[in-house]
């Protein structure tokens, strides 16, 4: 079996409710000096050693991540 | 007239869907997100909830339903589709609308009764409503704001795409104001705000949501 790991941002344009409920939480613990925060989401897949990097770009593309809103990057993990 | 409602797993509004479309006098259908087959419906609507539970992004997980590659073939030949809350995200999911939803900018799940604005009284869904009319039903959702690059929303609002509009304040942080929208040939039309809470006066803020399944049906006997 392979590893491919899958990280989905949404695009820099694209507001992000979630990480800016983050960014404002973060001065409660302390720290006040953080201008930004944006959250995302890591899929980690374990696949058939011969699965093509096309058709991981497929899932990614038309599953894990709406291309209207969000960018996505690919990478392939030793096991 | 038959009017097909989809029922996936997490379907919430499925029963008021059903509700509106006797109301306005047609034959409500309920279709299962696991058939493939639409049992020769006239139209469909897709209704709110929280489909798969809004895993991955809300609507991802629907649009790859079996009932879902019918609806995306038909529609594309012309099938009038509603999507209501859930069922629009669904809808720009499967591309058959322009953009996508993302969580309300003020961060909070908004529920109140929301006035509206109909910019499009051509649709299929819309037709019993004057231009301009401005009509009062019920939003509820936290992932409703509408988002599309620049040249999309030119292109929406060129063609008269842009359905409805949220007048008297934002709640979700929509790009232009935007509450629902259509395909290129008005048949395919989804909107946030919910029509089918808004039936009549006992049970909603009013009747306004009535229009948009008299109109289909109106157009359906025409056809």
């Amino acid at each position: 079996m392979a590893r491919v790991v899958v990280d989905v941002m949404l695009k820099p344009e694209i507001l992000d409710p979630q990480g800016q409920a983050i960014a404002q939480a973060l001065p409660r613990l302390g720290f006040d000096d953080i201008r930004d925060v944006r959250a995302g989401k890591r899929f980690v897949l374990d696949v058939a050693d011969d699965l093509s990097d096309d058709d991981v770009r497929k899932i990614a593309d038309t599953l894990l991540a709406n291309p209207v809103i969000e960018d996505f990057d690919i990478r392939r993990e030793q096991s | 007239m038959k009017v097909g409602v989809v029922t996936f797993p997490g379907s919430l509004d499925d029963r008021d869907a059903q509700r509106a479309v006797t109301a306005a006098g047609g034959e409500p259908v309920a279709l299962w997100h696991g058939d493939a087959d639409l049992a020769a419906v006239d139209a469909v609507v897709l209704p709110g909830g929280f489909s798969y539970g809004d895993y991955l992004r809300a609507g991802a997980i629907a649009r790859f339903a079996p009932v879902m590659e019918r609806v995306i073939e038909v529609a594309r030949a012309g099938l009038p589709v509603l999507g209501i809350c859930n069922g629009f995200q669904i809808l720009c999911e499967a591309h058959l609308l322009p953009g996508a939803l993302i969580r309300n900018a003020g961060r909070r799940f908004v529920c109140r009764d929301q006035r509206l604005r109909v910019e499009n009284a051509d649709s299929a869904w819309t037709s019993d409503y004057r231009d301009g009319q401005e009509i009062v039903i019920p939003i509820k959702n936290g992932e409703g704001g509408y988002v599309g690059d620049h040249d999309t929303l030119d292109r929406l609002e060129g063609e008269g795409r842009v359905v409805v509009r949220y007048v008297e304040g934002n709640p979700n942080g929509s790009m232009r104001d935007i509450a629902g929208i259509c395909n290129e040939t008005g048949t395919v039309v989804g909107l946030m705000p919910h029509p089918e809470h808004a039936i009549d006066s006992l049970t909603g803020p009013s009747s306004d949501g009535l229009g948009f399944f008299t109109s289909v049906l109106r157009r359906l006997v025409a056809a």
